[in-house]
């Protein structure tokens, strides 16, 4: 595909990379307008089916974006996204799809440098990797 | 509960090419406790076997449902309505279910998605072991509560064999020795002397040895 931009869904907990986001906001940061976020109420929340859904979707990247380690709101929200998240890997190869583009990252409030420059590797390595077979397969 | 787990994606999809249009059915019950077939891991399964076909060129139309029990012919025929043009039928129940829809849907190829595995308890979050293999003559009163047809590699009816180290089985360090748990549960309940008593030879048939079991309650039977 010519131009490709890709299209990444990022699954931000309200209580660290959605308010990091507004700190990249407020700090002036740019990040790439590829990426949408969809607030959740914690990484925790995220089920394998929204992931798997949004590659069904089309997105060609997906990440989900928790607290640091030991600082969930919900005490063990992180570490389970942290565990389904590799889950989805195993079977995204699976079905085809190569298990890189989804990630799992932690952040907390404040880091609106992490969280743009996160957003911008992100980016870039699914630029790289070009569309998703899935978004291929659509376009046929 | 029967604890079951899916099968590989490509094994599936062998079941479903030669196929247009398909139903996938969960079951409420123990597929869904221990995550293998219920409506969740069925909402899975279909994105991923759509995107796995899509990837290969081919399109397939799979409809969704979860049945209250699979393994039960008033929810089974729930499912007439939903047939209209589905060619196959995907089944993410244990081997009961799957067998119930293929006896009603004489028509349909019925195929199934998990593995069905065994009669298992949950240790705790995401892991079940195996509890009981249905051996029809519960032995559990004499043996503290632990079962040494299920939990016992060799299937010991009186003590454990030369194998049990440390309170392991020989086959892996992973594994208890049941004839170790029950001997330390009969100490703690005061209960040693049961440990003297002998069992006798197990007689299999109502475990399964004389062929396939059925249960017919003639207060209930119609």
């Amino acid at each position: 595909m010519e131009n490709f931009e890709p299209v990444i869904v990022a699954f931000c907990c309200h209580y660290c990379a959605y308010t990091a986001a507004d700190m990249a906001g407020s700090q002036r940061l740019p990040y790439p307008a590829n990426v949408k976020i969809i607030r959740v109420p914690c990484s925790g929340k995220v089920d394998a089916l929204h992931i798997v859904k949004a590659f069904e979707k089309g997105a060609d990247g997906v990440y989900v974006a928790g607290c640091l380690e030991g600082d969930c709101h919900f005490k063990s929200g992180n570490t389970r996204a942290g565990r389904r998240v590799a889950y989805v890997k195993k079977y995204l190869e699976e079905i085809g799809i190569e298990s890189e583009r989804l990630e799992m990252v932690t952040m907390s409030a404040g880091m609106g440098y992490r969280f743009a420059q996160t957003a911008t590797e992100i980016t870039e390595k699914i630029r790289k990797l070009g569309p998703s077979p899935i978004k291929t397969a659509l376009a046929l | 509960m029967i604890t079951a787990e899916r099968k590989p994606l490509e094994e599936l999809i062998e079941y479903i090419k030669p196929f247009k249009r398909i139903l996938l059915l969960g079951c409420n019950e123990c597929v869904t406790v221990c995550a293998a077939g219920g409506r969740k891991e069925v909402g899975l399964l279909a994105s991923g076997l759509q995107m796995a076909m899509l990837k290969n060129g081919s399109n397939i139309d799979i409809r969704q449902h979860t049945l209250e029990r699979q393994c039960d012919p008033e929810y089974v025929e729930e499912l007439v309505p939903m047939l209209d043009g589905a060619e196959a039928i995907m089944s993410m129940a244990c081997g009961c279910g799957v067998q119930q829809l293929a006896m009603r849907f004489k028509d349909k190829p019925v195929f199934p998605a998990v593995n069905t595995k065994f009669m298992g308890a949950s240790e705790r979050q995401g892991v079940w072991a195996e509890r009981c293999q249905g051996c029809g003559n519960c032995l559990l009163g004499m043996t503290g509560g632990i079962c040494p047809i299920a939990r016992c590699a060799k299937q010991l009816m009186n003590g454990p064999c030369g194998g049990s180290t440390g309170g392991h089985c020989e086959i892996s360090e992973e594994v208890d020795c049941a004839w170790q748990l029950i001997w330390d549960r009969l100490k703690a309940l005061g209960q040693t002397d049961m440990y003297l008593e002998n069992i006798p030879a197990k007689d299999w048939r109502p475990g399964g040895g004389s062929g396939p079991r059925k249960i017919i309650r003639e207060d209930l039977a119609e």
